[in-house]
């Protein structure tokens, strides 16, 4: 059973600063990845290098924060090799955990450094407690990271049933597919979560200028148009504005981000372990705001669950960076579904 | 090489279902892969009807084989699963749920394992996998690197022909471009019995949706590329089903039956559904 006390917060860092930041903001842990393609932010100028990595684990572990490196594309056999010294660079550095995807890079971490603790990741698409059993018998797993698929009472029975302890997302970009299982990226541009770490990547966006406004395309494909004055979101295939039954909506899902500070003390009762804040490409600066303000609310909502009330400064501030300044509970809610 | 029909993939009325199999019979396909992977809520078949359009396949010589749900978030998901389990058939096993409720039986890899390399297939088969889908990503050159990886035995199978399922989502698309709720559905994906075109704002067929699923616009169609996939060691195409509106489904698989036999010309009847064909990602169509 899941330690109920409190609720774990894990954040961001595409940079040494980043991981600063979230430390000096109150993070109980922070997860990142190597320079090296093999994670699901495989973004230019993000990430670590093994001596950054060694110099934020100090950081991190002499105040008393974990750290923890995500490895989670799914290597082909030519990156195997590259996947497996990753996962030892992690070890070698003093990794809290490793975040993982594939079963079989699962297996090698469990054999070769079985004291470095395993987190099943998001991006291995497990949404019930059958397949976290899959994952625990074989890899002893220590902890799962959720598809944003499940509504409050789908956490609470999956923590009841698995054992495990639990990590659900809480802020950020909101993937609405089952991250693991999404291949809309690879269709328009031959390039994926699970095999780049990448979803509609920088390099396939283009902007184009129109007298009638702003068009945003992905490898050519038109994924929206913006009228003049209008804010324009980035291109994600999920987030364009497409024309279904002879309309142009939102098919998929509005720009929106996901922001679970209304519902903290359901996810508390709920035996979450742990809230994860999305965006190890942000800066430095939005890695500090947000951990400070889920940091207080989830203090807060410790203290006093049954008169917790989001912190109004803290809701305001995290309103202000979120996409197209609206914020939905995602699957948590069924309404959303 | 040989040829297998997927799982249906849309949600048709029973009747059309029943003559959708029943035509089947003397097909000149291997294996029929039987079930619901989409939607749990769409139970216009009971498991007892399956179990009777199996026995009529198997009865026809065909291997008959269950698909399982991909996106598995229930208890009433798992206890179904569980039901389809132990009927002692095989599974298409597309959640590690299944691999885990199927415990060392003969299994089939489904193409929403993620299996990228030697070693996770490699454990699968040691569970119990003989055939593994390859995952719709991937594209000819690295599925030629894994298969050069795969242990002895183990059967690869290509998706070759029929809109991509792409992404699931606990969003029901189908009731969403129709403002409904997923818990107040109505069954309105049943109105789309090929999924329903999502263009972009110039026109371009883009996605089809259908349900909690996300699938390509265009329709992948492999076979220009069978003499390639035979030659790389892949043993089954995959043919997924699509309504008789879109082209005759019998005349894909005479088609397709045509190419594996190596007889020529070639020829795929056109697709009515917008989109038209692709040969893999739509990148490799694009340019």
């Amino acid at each position: 059973m899941a330690d109920r006390s409190g609720i774990e917060l894990v954040c961001p860092a595409g940079s040494l600063p980043a991981l600063h930041a979230a430390v000096d903001n109150g993070a109980d842990a922070v997860y990142l990845g190597f320079r090296d393609g093999l994670n699901a932010r495989n973004f230019p100028g993000l990430n670590f290098s093994a001596a950054d990595a060694r110099s934020g684990i100090e950081y991190a572990h002499r105040r008393g924060a974990r750290v923890f490196v995500a490895l989670n594309v799914y290597p082909p056999p030519s990156r195997w090799a590259a996947a497996t010294a990753a996962v030892d660079a992690a070890a070698e550095v003093g990794a809290d955990a490793l975040i993982l995807a594939d079963a079989g890079l699962l297996a090698y971490a469990a054999e070769r450094h079985p004291g470095v603790s395993r987190h099943l990741s998001v991006q291995g698409s497990a949404s019930n407690w059958q397949a976290l059993q899959f994952y625990r018998e074989r890899f002893a797993i220590r902890r799962a990271v959720l598809p944003r698929v499940l509504s409050v009472a789908q956490v609470e029975r999956v923590i009841e049933r698995s054992g495990l302890e639990i990590e659900v997302f809480g802020f950020g970009s909101l993937c609405i597919m089952v991250e693991g299982r999404c291949a809309l990226s690879a269709h328009v541009t031959g390039e994926s979560p699970n095999t780049h770490g990448v979803c509609s990547p920088a390099h396939a966006v283009r902007w184009v200028e129109r007298p009638s406004g702003r068009q945003a395309r992905l490898n050519g494909v038109l994924i929206d148009e913006f009228a003049p004055g209008e804010a324009a979101g980035y291109p994600t295939l999920c987030k364009g504005r497409f024309e279904a039954l002879g309309s142009v909506m939102h098919a998929l899902e509005e720009p929106t981000s996901l922001n679970v500070l209304d519902i903290l003390p359901q996810l508390m009762a709920a035996g979450v372990s742990a809230i994860k804040v999305e965006g190890r490409q942000r800066s430095p600066a939005y890695v500090a705001q947000v951990t400070r303000a889920l940091r207080a609310a989830l203090d807060a909502c410790r203290r006093d669950p049954a008169s917790y009330r989001p912190p109004a400064v803290h809701a305001a501030a995290l309103e202000r960076l979120t996409e197209g300044r609206t914020h939905t509970l995602g699957a948590y809610s069924r309404p959303w579904q | 090489m040989k040829l297998s029909v997927g799982p249906l993939l849309y949600y048709w009325e029973r009747s059309d279902v029943f003559a959708f199999y029943r035509a089947l019979a003397p097909a000149a396909v291997h294996s029929v892969y039987l079930g619901e992977v989409v939607c749990s809520k769409r139970r216009a078949l009971k498991q007892a009807d399956w179990a009777a359009i199996a026995s009529e396949l198997s009865a026809a010589g065909k291997e008959v084989i269950f698909s399982t749900l991909a996106l598995m978030e229930a208890e009433s998901e798992l206890a179904a699963l569980a039901r389809i389990v132990s009927a002692s058939v095989t599974i298409e096993a597309n959640d590690m749920a299944a691999v885990q409720l199927a415990g060392g039986r003969p299994f089939v890899a489904g193409p929403h394992l993620n299996v990228y390399n030697g070693q996770t297939l490699r454990l699968l088969g040691a569970l119990g996998a003989r055939r593994w889908v390859a995952p719709l990503e991937l594209d000819a050159p690295a599925l030629a690197e894994l298969l050069a990886e795969r242990p002895d035995g183990m059967e690869c199978e290509v998706f070759a022909y029929g809109r991509m399922p792409l992404a699931f989502s606990a969003r029901c698309f189908s009731a969403r471009v129709r403002r409904h709720n997923k818990d107040d559905c109505s069954f309105v994906c049943g109105e789309d019995r090929d999924g329903l075109t999502v263009y972009t704002r110039e026109h371009e067929p883009l996605f089809a949706l259908n349900g909690v699923q996300a699938q390509s616009a265009q329709v992948r169609n492999l076979i220009d590329r069978v003499s390639e996939f035979e030659a790389a060691g892949v043993q089954m195409l995959r043919l997924s089903p699509h309504s008789d509106a879109a082209v005759p489904f019998a005349q894909v698989i005479e088609a397709f039956a045509h190419a594996v036999r190596g007889e020529r010309p070639v020829e795929c009847p056109a697709s009515a559904l917008p989109g038209g064909y692709c040969s893999g990602p739509l990148l490799e169509a694009r340019r």
